[in-house]
């Protein structure tokens, strides 16, 4: 980095200014082609350490996917999908564990996404610089941060055990809004805050009041930015195991739930029990349902991505 | 929007309802925000509701534990009859597998992030992006999964004498968890770097890795150091990869090889098992409950202390 400017004027006589006559090897001398070639393989051989780095979470990803299909395709038929749990592996089958999973999914959306989107416009329209938006902000970092299965702690705390709604869906669905809440209210805020000041500005101008703005300006404008946020939220919920096992979901269900306070299970779960045996029947069974779990929640995936490339598009103020 | 005048708005109309009009619709303002706040009031109760059930348990834990006992007992039997209590049992296989995490995630991730914001074509970055995302979004019991029937096989045939249930093999998914968080982040806060840097060092000639290795990431260091704390908590507060991979005995050991069980992994053993509320081992599961969350609390603030005590600022 630090190559010496070139050195043309004269020097006094007697004075060795050459490093090479000063017996320095030549490709230790700054300058020198051997020096410079080594600097650039140096370069190219970090390049392609860094490459490799960034390949080696690729190569998991295809590698566990290879895994699960092998393992999980051949006993992936319409009669898994459709049959409930069993003690023997070749009936068993995870109906009850994707109705649960819906149910719940939908559930969660009622509690969780009103609620993030309305604490999400008020932090970004209405707060002023207080103390209190000031707390509110710093704790939803926090809670970003919080271990999902202390959520499970809370649910079976709060929900199961103090109101009394014993290991219900709507337990498991309070408890899962709350763990999403903190990412709904981020990427509201986010979307919200790409909306530009001038179209605020010019509906206020045009004497609208803040409600009308919210409605009629900045909600319609953040909402693809908004839905991304939430479907990842939501396929967020759907993958979460810990919590749900924490608050007491049951493992064996053979009946569909057909309220919000009926006793539940999930696809996450369904996989966990089935993983805990010893027979590789079982283990065959759990691929083909995280077949199935995979297959919900990349397209779920898909559709964000969908959405925010899409907002990104259309949206040239 | 009703922003038109109102049809009733004609120059001989009373005086009154001009000054009516803005009173009401201030009115109504107040009304639409109070819902908004309360909504966003829901994100204290949640903090406040965790501490409260935490501490309340945790009390009642202590009321029947003495707290030294919790703190040096060498062992952590309270599913057996003769019962101890020491958490030092599941914190050390709760640092072993977040220790061999980072040892994964820590140069990968930085690696990667290197790699991505310095070196990546805006193609290369657009393809790789979102499969790092779709690493980040798979839920982690198929981690567990891919945990124990295919990391935990080939670690049995590299290491003979490893257990079926270990902690290396958990340790070595969770760090590829994490990868994605580690490398995106340090990657963030490398895009923070202004270019003017970057140009300064290519003007003094160079190269690419040189400017990575002492301009950049110098630079972004206090961002890196951040996002490794964040990676960290996510590492202890990790369940079902150590639940399904790392086993269920309470083991004071330092070997990767053998069973242990994480405070997560004890919390998922009790709350699977019929556990009768209020009884000492249903308390159990809260006390390890609010040491984790300790632990993460701790690192999550420290990682912003870190962003807003050594941020670098350029203006």
């Amino acid at each position: 980095m630090s190559r010496p400017p070139a050195d043309t004027a004269p020097r006094p006589a007697g004075v060795v200014h050459s490093r090479r006559r000063a017996g320095v090897p030549t490709h230790r001398r700054p300058g020198g082609t051997a020096w410079r070639a080594r600097r650039k393989a140096a370069g190219r051989a970090y390049e392609l350490l860094c490459l490799a780095a960034t390949c080696v979470g690729i190569l998991v990803l295809l590698v566990l996917l290879a895994d699960i299909l092998r393992r999980g395709l051949p006993t992936l038929t319409w009669e898994f999908i459709s049959s409930f749990p069993s003690r023997f592996p070749q009936q068993a089958g995870i109906k009850a564990a994707l109705v649960g999973s819906l149910w719940l999914l939908a559930l969660t959306a009622l509690f969780a996404v009103p609620t993030g989107i309305a604490a999400g416009v008020w932090l970004e329209e209405y707060a002023r610089r207080t103390w209190l938006s000031r707390v509110i902000e710093v704790n939803i970092a926090n809670l970003a941060g919080v271990p999902s299965i202390i959520y499970g702690l809370l649910g079976l705390g709060l929900f199961v055990r103090t109101l009394q709604l014993q290991r219900s869906l709507l337990a498991g669905a309070l408890t899962m809004a709350l763990l999403v809440l903190p990412i709904i209210i981020i990427s509201t805020r986010e979307a919200i805050r790409a909306v530009p000041r001038s179209q605020r500005e010019g509906a206020y101008a045009l004497g609208a009041t803040r409600s009308q703005v919210v409605w009629g300006i900045v909600l319609p404008a953040a909402l693809p930015g908004m839905l991304t946020g939430i479907i990842l939220a939501l396929s967020r919920a759907i993958g979460e195991t810990a919590p749900l096992i924490t608050i007491g979901a049951l493992t064996f269900i053979a009946f569909l739930p057909t309220s919000p306070l009926d006793p539940f299970t999930v696809l996450p779960i369904q996989i966990f029990n089935w993983v805990s045996r010893p027979q590789p029947a079982f283990h065959a069974i759990a691929a083909s349902g995280i077949i199935v779990l995979l297959v919900v929640l990349l397209s779920m995936n898909a559709l964000a991505i969908y959405l925010r490339d899409r907002a990104r598009r259309k949206l040239q103020w | 929007m009703t922003l038109a005048p109102r049809p009733d708005a004609r120059p001989g109309a009373p005086q009154r309802r001009s000054l009516r009009r803005p009173l009401r619709r201030a009115l109504r303002e107040r009304f639409v925000e109070a819902p908004l706040l309360v909504a966003a009031l829901v994100s204290i109760f949640t903090t406040v509701g965790i501490v409260a059930v935490l501490v309340f348990e945790t009390f009642e834990f202590f009321h029947e534990v003495p707290l030294w006992r919790f703190l040096t007992d060498t062992q952590w039997t309270p599913l057996f009859s003769e019962k101890y209590f020491g958490i030092v049992v599941l914190l050390s296989a709760t640092v072993l597998t977040s220790f061999g995490a980072m040892v994964v995630a820590l140069p990968l991730g930085l690696l990667a992030a290197v790699y991505l914001s310095e070196y990546a074509s805006p193609g290369v970055r657009r393809a790789v992006k979102p499969v790092l995302e779709i690493l980040a979004g798979i839920p982690t019991v198929v981690y567990g999964y891919f945990a124990l029937l295919f990391v935990t096989p080939i670690l049995q045939a590299l290491i003979p004498g490893t257990a079926v249930f270990n902690g290396a093999s958990a340790a070595l998914v969770i760090g590829i968890m994490i990868l994605p968080m580690v490398s995106s982040l340090s990657e963030d806060a490398m895009a923070a770097v202004p270019r003017a840097l970057r140009e300064g060092a290519y003007a003094l000639g160079a190269t690419r890795f040189e400017v990575a290795a002492r301009v950049v990431v110098p630079a972004a260091f206090s961002g890196i150091v951040a996002a490794f704390m964040l990676a960290i908590s996510r590492a202890v507060g990790e369940t079902m990869i150590v639940a399904i991979a790392a086993g269920q005995s309470p083991t004071l050991t330092l070997s990767p090889l053998v069973p242990i069980e994480t405070m997560t992994a004890y919390i998922v053993q009790v709350s699977l098992g019929d556990t009768p509320y209020g009884s000492l081992e249903y308390k159990t599961i809260f006390a390890v409950g609010m040491a984790l969350f300790l632990l993460t609390l701790a690192l999550n603030v420290a990682s912003q202390s870190v962003l807003a005590r050594f941020r670098e600022e350029y203006p």
